[in-house]
């Protein structure tokens, strides 16, 4: 079983995925923050591989890629650096990033040394659902990879039934169309999250964009099986150099 | 009257976007509703009779089109050939860019937008768009690299005089691959009242074709104008600068499907090709994703975009339009490129001997006449795209008169 689903299957409220980026704060931090983040609460690691042009992403999330890869950060270091993960981190960790980067390393040669190191799943914001089911989806599922697409307020029902029924693991709910980090106005978040929880979605939803505090994550969490936070904690990891401090107070003031 | 008709391979990509293997529309899921409403409606709305008599009154009445093919004497003596400029240098407000963003202000009106966005390099684009939208008056925000805003002064005092808002890209390399990240963000941020008017040929599906389609009014009236001064049914070679290849893909455009014309692209080789300061993307590139679409790109062996060098704005960009990188993948067009001193040297010398000051971008195009090769009997159509007012400063700190 797909560590997605079976921590789905016992957990199916308040799930929370955090996102970090590879590289950040320091080349050799990525597995010391993917470990605090799973001693302070996080269910799930979405762990971003830094791109010069990323396009959903707002101002933070660019910025702390533009520091990974001024730091070196690449995707075959990343592969080296989450080689021995699974000896500490047992959670379900995603890999999060943009079609260019991938393509250059090998799109099969990627998804093979993911499934190697023990990753669970993929979010490729710019993989496009005809070229998905064309060309990359096979080797996706060839290596046993959860696949996550993005679903968004303006999606139509036609459309959020088919990226559901490609989906596996999770299906990342866009609270509204809009890049990451940007604040949102709850009262249409939670009128779409109703809709979208009455829908019958084959795979729990989690919340993503505009996530950011406490607050937020317990307004989702009313309709959502969880909430995806970014641009909030890479913002707190900005501030300060101890990661576990800050993680830790960061993750609390969401949890607790 | 059919301007925008389906030929072959090269004029039409697939349903999905694709020339050959480029092309397509690698957007995330946000983009999603905004991109499918064009690419369902962009061609019912441009082959709809009302909206073609509309934007062709503009083009003749507004723009000034068309546009002269001009007999350039000296320069063909010079060169050994015969020489002909047209002359989108002399559209309204200096360059071919207006055509396209004509074009899509009428779509944007039929989609029922409120709000224009751009992304502008040179500031020829920016300064096209915030013209149409002062005509339509239509809310304009330009998005521009801020290295670009120092370097293109006086198109940035244009927008503002037109009512358009100008923000600075301050991330990456701050010019227009930077300018472009920021318009496609903001059009995720506010995507029902708000339509794109990309600049080039660039972007996701729709997007290349459309801007072609626009554009291809440049090799429309170049081929009548040509049968009408010399009775030649075609040119022997159809020259053009390329950034992204805006002003290409609509010189090139009514003669992709006539094999016997050599279509020259003419990329920024800045201070050379292989000198790690350089545009030339064919040359340097390799397949890869960018804005959209999958062409040909400048980047690293991970996979990270190159920050390119130019010393024209315009061409300052790391990638190629699809159509382009098809062309210069199947042969079809001729790949060579300029450096800025050539650059420079040109738009000295055609204002010499043709009376004609071209845009720094332009003056690529004519710098590789001299190495053509061209027999006394050809006859050679260089796109002027575009009129080298704005790029003044630069002449003055960097040509000896």
């Amino acid at each position: 079983m797909s560590r997605l689903k079976h921590l789905f299957d016992q957990k199916s409220t308040r799930v929370l995925n955090v996102y970090c980026t590879a590289g950040f704060p320091q080349l050799n931090s990525t597995l010391e923050v993917m470990e605090s983040l799973q001693a302070n609460g996080a269910d799930i690691i979405e762990l971003g591989m830094p791109y010069s042009d990323p396009l959903a992403d707002g101002e933070v999330i660019q910025s702390s890629s533009l520091v990974a890869l001024g730091n070196g950060m690449t995707i075959e270091l990343l592969f080296e650096q989450l080689a021995s993960m699974r000896k500490s981190i047992h959670i379900p960790v995603i890999l999060m990033g943009y079609m260019n980067p991938i393509l250059q390393y090998g799109f099969e040669r990627f998804c093979k040394a993911a499934k190697e190191v023990g990753v669970d799943g993929l979010i490729l914001p710019d993989l496009p659902l005809f070229e998905f089911e064309t060309i990359y989806g096979s080797a996706i599922q060839a290596n046993g990879l959860d696949f996550i697409f993005l679903v968004t307020p303006e999606t139509s029902e036609e459309r959020l039934k088919k990226l559901d029924s490609l989906s596996s693991g999770f299906l990342y709910a866009v609270s509204s169309s809009a890049t990451t980090g940007k604040d949102k106005d709850f009262s249409k978040v939670a009128m779409y999250l109703k809709r979208l929880k009455a829908f019958g979605l084959k795979n729990p939803f989690l919340v993503g964009f505009g996530i950011k505090d406490k607050e937020s994550f317990n307004a989702v969490n009313e309709y959502a099986n969880g909430a995806i936070i970014g641009s909030a904690y890479i913002k707190a990891l900005s501030s300060g150099s101890d990661v576990n401090a800050i993680t830790k107070t960061f993750l609390e003031s969401i949890l607790k | 009257m059919q301007l925008f008709d389906k030929t072959a391979e090269y004029q039409e990509p697939n349903q999905e976007g694709y020339y050959g293997e480029f092309g397509g529309a690698y957007i995330p899921e946000m983009l999603f509703g905004n991109v499918e409403e064009l690419k369902n409606q962009y061609l019912d709305i441009m082959n709809d009779p009302d909206f073609q008599i509309e934007f062709h009154a503009l083009l003749r009445d507004y723009v000034g089109r068309p546009t002269p093919l001009f007999y350039a004497e000296r320069l063909s003596k010079e060169i050994g050939t015969t020489v002909y400029l047209k002359r989108e240098d002399l559209c309204h407000t200096g360059a071919h860019k207006i055509n396209n963003t004509i074009g899509q202000i009428l779509l944007a009106q039929r989609l029922g937008k409120t709000k224009i966005i751009a992304e502008t390099g040179a500031g020829q684009h920016g300064v096209a768009t915030a013209t149409v939208c002062a005509l339509k008056g239509m809310e304009c925000v330009v998005y521009m690299g801020e290295k670009d805003i120092e370097r293109q002064a006086p198109n940035v005092a244009r927008m503002k005089l037109l009512g358009a808002k100008v923000v600075p890209a301050t991330s990456g390399s701050k010019t227009l691959k930077d300018a472009t990240n920021e318009a496609i963000r903001a059009w995720i941020n506010e995507p029902d009242t708000t339509h794109y008017i990309i600049g080039s040929v660039v972007g996701p599906h729709p997007y290349p074709d459309m801007v072609a389609k626009f554009q291809s009014v440049i090799s429309d009236e170049i081929r009548k104008q040509l049968k009408e001064k010399t009775g030649a049914e075609l040119p022997t070679h159809v020259v053009a600068c390329v950034g992204g290849g805006s002003n290409a893909a609509g010189a090139f455009y009514h003669f992709l499907n006539e094999p016997t014309v050599d279509l020259v692209a003419v990329e920024a080789a800045g201070h050379g090709v292989y000198s790690g300061m350089s545009a030339a993307t064919t040359q340097l590139g390799t397949t890869g994703i960018l804005h959209g679409s999958k062409s040909i790109l400048m980047q690293t062996k991970d996979g990270q975009v190159v920050e390119p060098h130019s010393i024209s704005a315009g061409l300052d960009y790391p990638g190629i339009g699809p159509l382009h990188a098809y062309l210069f993948k199947s042969g079809r067009g001729t790949f060579t490129s300029a450096t800025d001193e050539e650059a420079l040297e040109w738009a000295s010398h055609l204002s010499k001997i043709e009376g004609i000051i071209p845009a720094l971008e332009t003056a690529h195009a004519f710098a590789i006449l001299p190495k053509m090769n061209f027999k006394p009997t050809d006859i050679v159509v260089v796109c002027l795209s575009g009129r080298g007012d704005k790029d003044l400063a630069t002449y003055m700190s960097n040509i000896k008169m």
